[in-house]
């Protein structure tokens, strides 16, 4: 990425928009949290003030943060030995009866934007919050970039977030009459009907899946995911010691 | 007395030879000219996506080579470089050339398949047969070095999974193939990959100068391009477009130049660009680019050539370690058991890795909550930005022209779908 201002762009976001946004930076990339409220104001401005000029949307994306950080396996319990238990409510696990019942989280849902501009060469993710998870709204942007159209009707097809002002909010990748929204994380991985066609009806039926969830690897989260034990062990090589 | 006369609508797809696949298109018709297209996508939708949310890491780099099955590796490498910079590894040089080299394979591969198809499309069959000839020997490479001809889950976070091989596949003798014929497609099979690759590349820019005598001047493909599906560099900005798409109106956006990866920045190559920004300047864009696409992978060859090495990292967390290893070292074993069953964990954080894949941008955004199985992946698809414009573009075009877009598109719709 070129620099060809004097301050980074984290710093020119935060003097021109001070609480409006929280900034963070994570080697290269810019992550900009930002209330629902202001984002059709400050995406205005980023497109067009000297500085910022995002004049392509790249990416619009849905994200559902229930049960973020979840393990489905304690490795922790050494002094008991290890628990086999790989009970969890991560993806896969579930059928449609037995899905998990959200129990209220704030914040849930989210819509990721990634921008990029031509001119300055520069990359900046906008995440927006829905306030309320049982009927998520977020402004649309499709006014600001039409190209946000279609993305955005993915993300309401699949995580069902009600973009407000989109022109045509349909759904786009899922069948036609379909119940849900398929990403979410208590939509079941084996989905909820099956179609076949039936010969006797001579027409093609929707049925309950027939098949069973099922996970092979448990969802595992340990304190060595970043690399120290594999760089401590680089550095103390026992075996040649 | 005034006759009263209605627009009708029209259904184009989703079996039609010319929607590239699965393409339902919706079209309003005024008589031959289309008043409004509402494209139907969805119907090769597998939820890849979610998918890779139930699956270790590595288990899902084959799902990517499915997303656009004529850029396989392309889109595997951006996968694998979005876990990459969550981990905070990089791969070894010699498997960044390899990278390098077989991303360009992949432009080549996808550019023969837009213009054998497209000239298809457009009336013009012997377009197909010459550039499915080149396809072939490319996908002998794409088996040589991953043992399948498409869908090769070669790229791994850390590097790839194996060196290039040291001999080429030979034809046999067979009904189809003997005496001077089987010996004419053996002779650069003598040799290593690499061997073969020169030989290749020495070779290929007459067979684009073929492609280029079949259409570039010829009267129909120009009535049919020229002038057709004119996109400005304003419009083509404000919808997202990215790649061909882009640089067919004139702006010079190349990731590969302005935001390089892998090897890129050491390599050699011009980005063509578009004046008119209709159809006939986007084939001339690819056409030119399948020769970029050949300079660089002769570079590539010659690089790697030179300079043996480590072709995946030598951390057994993320890859596996030898087998002669595991044979009589304890710590190997629990290693390989370790990678093979649970996988690895990546740290927390979020990231978006791009590549210039021959459609346009391809990028993977890539959240980890700190587990062995991604908590978010989403795949940002070339093919369904530009197919999203589809509506502004096509108003006022004949139906004839509706298929000279689609065309000029590239759409896949594995990936527009996912």
């Amino acid at each position: 990425m070129t620099d060809t201002q004097k301050n980074s762009l984290a710093e020119r976001l935060a003097a021109r928009f001070g609480d409006m946004l929280s900034i963070a930076t994570v080697g290269q990339d810019v992550t900009v949290e930002i209330a629902g409220v202001d984002l059709l104001a400050v995406a205005a401005a980023l497109r067009d003030e000297p500085g910022f000029r995002f004049g392509v949307l790249i990416d619009v994306c849905g994200i559902d943060y229930l049960g973020y950080g979840q393990s489905e396996w304690e490795t922790d319990v050494s002094g008991t030995g290890f628990s086999r238990g790989v009970e969890g409510q991560a993806v896969g696990r579930f059928n449609w009866a037995d899905r998990p019942r959200a129990e209220a989280q704030p914040r849930r849902f989210a819509a990721v934007i990634h921008l990029l501009s031509l001119e300055l060469n520069q990359r900046l993710r906008l995440r927006a919050f829905a306030e309320d998870d049982a009927l998520p709204v977020l402004p649309s942007v499709t006014g600001i970039w039409p190209g946000a159209n279609w993305f955005e009707r993915e993300a309401f097809d699949l995580y069902g977030i009600l973009f407000e002002g989109h022109p045509d909010l349909r759904r786009i990748l899922t069948d036609y009459g379909f119940v849900g929204h398929p990403f979410r994380k208590d939509f079941p991985l084996i989905g909820n009907v099956e179609v076949r066609y039936d010969p006797e009806q001579k027409r093609v039926v929707y049925e309950p899946v027939s098949i069973q969830p099922r996970v092979l690897v448990p969802r595992v989260i340990r304190d060595d995911a970043g690399l120290i034990q594999a760089k401590a062990e680089a550095a103390d090589d026992w075996r040649r010691n | 007395m005034a006759q009263e006369i209605r627009n009708y609508t029209m259904n184009f797809g989703p079996q039609h030879p010319a929607a590239h696949g699965v393409l339902r298109l919706v079209l309003e018709m005024d008589g031959e000219t289309v008043v409004r297209a509402d494209p139907h996508v969805g119907l090769l939708h597998r939820g890849t996506e979610k998918l890779a949310e139930s699956k270790p890491f590595n288990q899902s780099i084959g799902y990517m080579d499915r997303l656009d099955y004529v850029s396989m590796m392309c889109n595997e490498h951006a996968y694998v470089r979005a876990i990459e910079t969550l981990l905070g590894i990089e791969a070894p040089e010699r498997a960044q050339y390899i990278r390098t080299m077989f991303d360009e394979i992949t432009r080549i591969l996808n550019h023969l398949m837009w213009v054998g198809s497209n000239a298809l499309d457009l009336g013009a069959m012997a377009v197909f047969l010459y550039a499915f000839r080149e396809r072939e020997e490319l996908m002998d490479v794409y088996e040589a070095v991953s043992g399948a001809r498409m869908h090769a889950t070669y790229y791994r976070p850390g590097g790839v999974y194996r060196d290039l091989p040291g001999k080429m596949s030979q034809y046999r003798e067979s009904p189809w193939h003997k005496g001077k014929d089987l010996g004419r497609l053996n002779s650069w099979r003598e040799g290593s990959m690499l061997d073969f690759l020169d030989a290749f590349t020495a070779d290929f820019p007459s067979k684009v100068d073929e492609y280029e005598e079949l259409l570039t001047n010829n009267r129909i493909w120009k009535q049919r391009t020229v002038g057709i599906g004119v996109i400005s560099p304003e419009l083509a900005q404000q919808w997202s477009m990215t790649g061909v798409m882009l640089r067919g109106s004139g702006i010079e956006w190349d990731l590969r130049k302005k935001q390089p990866y892998a090897k890129y920045a050491e390599v050699d190559f011009d980005i063509p660009v578009g004046v008119n920004g209709d159809c006939y300047d986007r084939y001339l864009v690819r056409v030119e680019e399948m020769r970029q696409s050949n300079r660089i992978i002769r570079q590539c060859v010659d690089w790697l050539r030179a300079n043996p090495g480590p072709v995946m990292v030598e951390n057994f967390k993320v890859a596996p370690p030898r087998r002669e290893a595991m044979k009589n070292d304890m710590e190997a074993l629990i290693h390989h058991f370790k990678l093979f069953t649970e996988g690895y964990g990546v740290p927390a954080g979020e990231t978006y890795a791009a590549v210039e894949a021959p459609k346009g941008e391809f990028g993977c955004y890539l959240v980890s909550d700190g587990a062995n199985k991604p908590f978010r992946v989403h795949l940002r698809a070339p093919g369904f930005a530009h197919l999203s414009s589809i509506d502004t573009i096509i108003r006022g075009h004949m139906l004839a022209d509706v298929v000279a877009m689609i065309g000029t598109y590239d759409l896949v719709f594995g990936e527009v779908d996912r």
